[in-house]
């Protein structure tokens, strides 16, 4: 004979195990809530208070001398686009070769393992070091003084960690099979890196230097002293890229502690693009990972 | 062995890869000891035995692609028609141009299906027309009909079987001369793996084929040499090495093998 005894299903709510559960779910949805208070903070604040300026002169028209109105900031627009476009062209071959040769043709030996290291070390130095770094290298050695090429390879420091760390993860996660697949038809290495691997790669890339771009284009501290700041519309030749130039980061900066209230609007307004960008490019990046091939 | 090989001097004389007296390393450990083989040509041979003893590194290891492992070591000489694969002037990705290979798992690349197949072709320089040989090589892998009417759509697209018959449309294409297989129906329904047989019989015609299987079914219905490979411990650490036990005739290892452990593996008793 088989006797079971079938104890109740039903929920007990005031077991102790229960009780701790509500209580621990509580609390970190509280805390989900205090940290989602600054995030939103910030971005209401600065929607507020830019919001009013957001018209056509302000992507058409430099800004005012100091005690007049209106006016824009159309040159730190262009400004950031174009040392941002400066490091990107830096950056980007850079570190995707970089990374490249880590993941595929290393082998893991002790110098691929000290370069990894170099870059998480990179990636943790704040970004006023990048400036001085940039600074001293073409500033104040006069190579090419104050300019869009400084402020450049400023950001471009500051990018390379993030895109070698961000390819080379991507790198790692192409299955070993489809190399060995590209290699078993006849393929030479640098045409199985090219053709399979780099493709297959490309959404973890993407996602990679578009966050870069994000991080890169908000600074300002490497371009105080790099790119400086110019009242004027910038002056995209060779010569012109040789010249100080007005950024958004930089802008803001500067026109927030004006005592004037047409520049500290502008100073909202400008923040309220960088914000924007930033979003966009955060959106692109989500964009690109979701056409993940692996 | 020595014995039974007598009998078919025509096919050792017609042998496309030689192995001859093969050791193979990872670093230290010595994962196989040995191995004397000759793969005939025009012929289908399966290497079977129990996992880990081997297969699949020997078969690595007639196209160089053991190469891309940094511990690899290789004692002994591998013949292709004759030539030593691991002189130190041979090109390995002519060899793996002249032998290629397929999988366990279908590795489809994330590209279209029919660039998956012009993929060898375009590496190698092919001057032919393309599109033709993407479709005599679907058509040989037995995958034209299913896939003529959407070959702009990705590998992966592809059911598991279809993407097995994919890749071998693919080293098809490449137009190598020995075709290795390395448990190549594993993953696959047994509807598609029917289908890879029959594949294999038609591609002999033209391709040596060698098959690394463990269903021995597989191995009587595809196979014309069987090879039974099993490992064996050394040294007290458990490390095991593999060796080459018998190759003959197929319907020789089945019924009437010269080794004990032949007969126990090929009849179930182990492995
Ligand atoms: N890349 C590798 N590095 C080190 N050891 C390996 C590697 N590949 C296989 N081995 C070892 O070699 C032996 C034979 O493996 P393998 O050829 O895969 O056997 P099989 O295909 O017969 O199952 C195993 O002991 C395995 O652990
Ligand atoms: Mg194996």
């Amino acid at each position: 004979m088989i006797t079971t005894t079938i104890g109740s299903l039903k929920k007990n709510s005031s077991s102790p195990r229960v009780i701790l559960g509500t209580v621990m779910t509580g609390l970190s949805g509280l805390c989900m809530i205090l940290t989602l208070i600054p995030l939103i903070a910030v971005l209401f604040f600065v929607f507020v208070q830019g919001f009013s300026r957001l018209d056509t002169d302000l992507f058409t028209q430099l800004p005012p001398p100091p005690g007049l109105d209106e006016g824009g900031l159309a040159n730190a627009i262009i400004g950031t686009l174009v040392v941002v476009g400066i490091a990107v062209v830096i950056a980007v071959p850079v570190g995707v070769l970089a990374a490249v040769y880590l993941s595929e043709f290393s082998h893991g030996n002790k110098f691929a393992t000290s370069i990894r290291f170099a870059t998480n070390v990179l990636s943790g130095v704040p970004s006023i070091i990048a400036g001085i770094f940039a600074f001293g290298l073409l500033v104040s050695s006069g190579i090419v003084g104050f300019s869009a090429i400084a402020g450049g390879v400023a950001l471009a420091v500051l990018m390379l960690p993030t895109i070698i760390r961000t390819t080379d993860e991507a790198l790692k996660i192409v299955p070993q099979e489809i190399r060995w697949a590209a290699l078993g038809v006849g393929a030479y290495n640098y045409q199985t890196v090219l053709k399979i691997v780099l493709p297959a790669a490309l959404p973890g890339i993407v996602t990679g230097i578009t966050l870069a771009i994000a991080r890169a284009a908000g600074e300002t501290a490497p371009l105080i002293f790099t790119a400086l700041f110019s009242n004027f519309w910038p002056n995209i030749s060779p010569q012109g890229l040789a010249e100080p130039i007005a950024t958004l980061s930089v802008l803001v900066y500067n026109f927030a502690i004006l005592p004037f209230k047409p520049q500290q609007e502008l100073a909202w307004a400008g923040s309220l693009i960088l914000v924007l960008l930033v979003l966009g490019t955060s959106i692109l990046a989500r964009l690109a990972t979701r056409r993940k091939v692996y | 062995m020595q014995e039974s090989l007598r009998n078919d001097e025509e096919l050792l004389r017609q042998s496309v890869i030689e192995l001859m007296d093969v050791d193979i390393f990872y670093g230290t450990y010595k994962a196989v000891k040995e191995v004397n083989l000759n793969i005939p040509k025009n012929k289908i041979t399966a290497f079977i035995g129990p996992s880990g003893c081997g297969k699949s590194t020997i078969l690595r290891c007639l196209n160089r692609l053991n190469d891309l492992i940094s511990s690899f070591k290789l004692k002994g000489r591998v013949t292709y028609h004759g030539q030593d694969l691991y002189a130190k002037d041979i090109d390995p990705v002519e060899v793996r141009k002249r032998i290629g290979m397929v999988f366990q798992r279908p590795n489809p690349f994330p590209k279209t299906i029919y660039d998956n197949v012009a993929y060898g072709a375009r590496v190698n320089g092919y001057k032919g027309d393309l599109d033709e040989l993407v479709e005599t090589s679907l058509r040989r892998a037995a995958l034209w009909d299913e896939v003529k009417d959407k070959l702009g759509e990705s590998g992966f697209s592809l059911s598991g079987g279809q993407q097995q018959r994919l890749c071998i449309a693919r080293t098809v294409a490449a137009q190598p001369e020995v075709v290795l297989m390395d448990e190549p129906c594993s993953a696959l329904d047994p509807i598609s793996t029917l289908k890879i047989e029959e594949l294999m019989q038609e591609l002999k015609e033209n391709y040596t084929i060698v098959i690394v299987t463990h269903n021995m079914q597989q191995a009587t219905r595809v196979a014309d040499m069987t090879a039974f490979f099993n490992a064996e411990a050394v040294g007290n650490k458990g490390n095991k090495v593999g060796y080459l036990v018998e190759f003959d005739q197929t319907e020789k290892i089945f019924s009437n093998p010269e080794e004990q452990s032949t007969k126990d593996y090929v009849s179930g008793r182990f492995g």
